[in-house]
């Protein structure tokens, strides 16, 4: 496992996709309470937006907060699918799975080495976000709760790793990227359509966000454990689905 | 003990039936050349015996574990596919640590498992290049110093030197040679002069059936048909010799190329004792006459057109 996942993280760095998910969560880590900030300045600035500006309320350290979690879940979403639709149906369509998995490495390593090291950049990349976005949140608007602020983000990341595993899952079922592509596409328009209805919307990624927004403003109104077990049980239950389709495929 | 036996194994894809209860048998210690045309179940035999790809039915052993049940066959086997593919952001050094790696090889002991690996390949000074950047040739002896890096019992080659130059080619079949009397090397390929060249005992396999198996002399000797070839100073005579011979029960077939008369015979006693005399006879001046070596192509032909043949009918 260790020889899988040592080789995995080397490929997020050489890739350059352990950068490329840093550099895009950083941005708008850092982007979104300056977004929040000066969107009633820019409209403004827009001819005929001066009228418009006067209907906006004052920016508040809540337009940062939701901004911050517009931004991240969308580009967040984004890169889980793109980073991960290749990981797996690309290793078998060139030929590298068969090189490795001829010898005496288990399957289940790989797959989840691969989801380790996804998930090891997605923390980090969270990581740098976050400071990022409680920074100018704090220089901007003023401090929030540290502790809420780090849930917020811990939240972020099981939204991240519902998706990115999800993922994983649409690229082991396939062998081409653009299958992968599409299943995993896929997958996230039935989760949607799962989230339309009021009921399991709540226990799905949409329960997951609005908590995290809460924590990160102070409140503890509507805490949504079972939205986090259902999101968890998600990740897991990708996983599990990715290895045991995994170990019966021919490569 | 055989390196690998194979009983009865049968995969198809769809319609198309890869391996029709293929039997094998390859004893330990021989180069073991693997012949068939195109398509005829070669890689699809050596996919299963490593595990990457499962049979219908039927079963298979390698170093006396049965493919499938044991999760030992891999660390004992080297592997090396039709095309093989690395990670092109890794050096040649970094692939064969990685690989080493995997196969639990102690620290330092990997370090100069490498160092020789990259020796033998001729890559000592690519090492620190990154694979994405190797020639062909480079790649595929990268492949083979992987698949050797754990010092395997059996080590499986899928056309090791198809796509090479001539210079590749040389280089790649040096270095199986070389494993010989290591390791017992299972070489599949449609490339007769490989085989001749290095392997010691043939299998030819065509349409997932095994249609002959044994040593590389003995299967000349059994299936190559004995040909006689007879130079002459005189073209047009020779015509008239190839004539008259076509009419004999001992010719089985007669060919002549400029002033070279080629005739496939039945009866080797009978056609020697004829021919020669039948072309002064007819005034030709015989200057070179020979029985011609029948070459592992002829037997591969002859089989694997036989089998078409038999297949018509």
């Amino acid at each position: 496992m260790m020889t899988a996942l040592t080789k995995e993280w080397l490929e997020q760095r050489r890739t350059h996709r352990l950068l490329i998910v840093c550099l895009i969560l950083l941005l708008f880590g850092l982007l979104s309470p300056l977004l929040a900030k000066f969107t009633p300045e820019i409209i403004k600035m827009v001819p005929g937006g001066e009228q418009l500006s006067l209907i906006i309320p004052p920016p508040t350290v809540v337009d940062a907060v939701a901004q911050y979690l517009k931004n991240l879940t969308q580009f967040g979403l984004l890169l889980a699918v793109l980073m991960g639709m290749g990981m797996v149906s690309q290793e078998k369509d060139k030929g590298t799975a068969a090189m490795v998995l001829a010898k005496p490495l288990s399957r289940t390593a790989f797959i989840l080495a691969k989801a380790a090291a996804m998930g090891a950049s997605f923390l980090i990349g969270t990581a740098l976000a976050a400071g990022a976005g409680y920074y100018y949140t704090l220089l901007l608007f003023e401090a929030l709760p540290f502790g809420g602020w780090l849930a917020l983000n811990g939240l972020l990341l099981v939204y991240f790793g519902v998706y990115a595993t999800l993922t994983l899952l649409a690229s082991t079922l396939n062998r081409s990227m653009l299958g992968s592509g599409v299943t995993a596409v896929g997958f996230i328009i039935v989760l949607a359509l799962v989230e339309m209805i009021p009921a399991a919307g709540k226990l799905l990624t949409g329960g997951l966000l609005a908590w995290a927004g809460n924590l990160a403003l102070g409140s503890g109104k509507s805490p949504a454990w079972g939205a986090l077990w259902v999101c968890l049980g998600l990740i897991a239950a990708a996983l599990t689905a990715s290895v045991l389709v995994f170990q019966r495929q021919e490569i | 003990m055989s390196a690998i036996r194979i009983e009865t194994l049968k995969k198809s894809f769809g319609k198309f039936c890869a391996l029709d209860g293929l039997s094998l048998t390859v004893e330990d210690g021989t180069v073991f050349g693997f012949l068939g045309p195109n398509g005829a179940g070669k890689t699809t035999t050596l996919r299963i015996l490593t595990g990457l790809a499962h049979a219908d039915s039927g079963s298979a052993w390698v170093d006396g574990l049965e493919v499938g049940k044991s999760p030992e066959i891999p660390a004992r086997i080297g592997y090396l596919p039709e095309e093989p593919a690395f990670y092109p952001w890794m050096t040649g050094i970094e692939t064969l640590e990685t690989m080493g790696q995997i196969h639990r090889i102690e620290k330092a002991e990997r370090r100069r498992r490498v160092d020789e690996m990259l020796e033998m390949a001729g890559l000592t000074e690519a090492g620190k290049r990154r694979v994405g950047g190797y020639s062909r040739g480079m790649r595929q002896r990268l492949g083979l110093a992987q698949a050797l890096i754990h010092r395997p019992q059996v080590l499986l080659l899928d056309e090791p030197a198809s796509a090479l130059d001539p210079a590749g080619r040389k280089d790649v079949l040096g270095m199986i040679e070389g494993m010989r009397g290591q390791c017992t090397v299972f070489m599949s390929t449609h490339i007769l002069a490989d085989v001749a060249r290095i392997c010691d005992t043939v299998a030819i396999i065509d349409r997932g059936k095994l249609v002959a198996n044994a040593r590389r002399e003995d299967l000349i000797a059994r299936y190559a048909i004995p040909m006689l070839a007879l130079e002459a100073d005189d073209g047009d005579r020779l015509n008239q010799l190839a004539v008259e011979v076509r009419r004999l029960g001992w010719a089985r077939a007669v060919v002549v190329e400029g002033k070279r008369l080629t005739v496939t015979v039945n009866d080797l006693a009978a056609a020697q004792r004829e021919l020669l005399g039948r072309a002064v006879n007819a005034g030709l001046v015989v200057t070179h006459y020979e029985q011609v070596k029948p070459s592992l192509e002829d037997v591969f032909l002859r089989i694997v057109e036989n089998g078409k043949e038999s297949r018509q009918l």
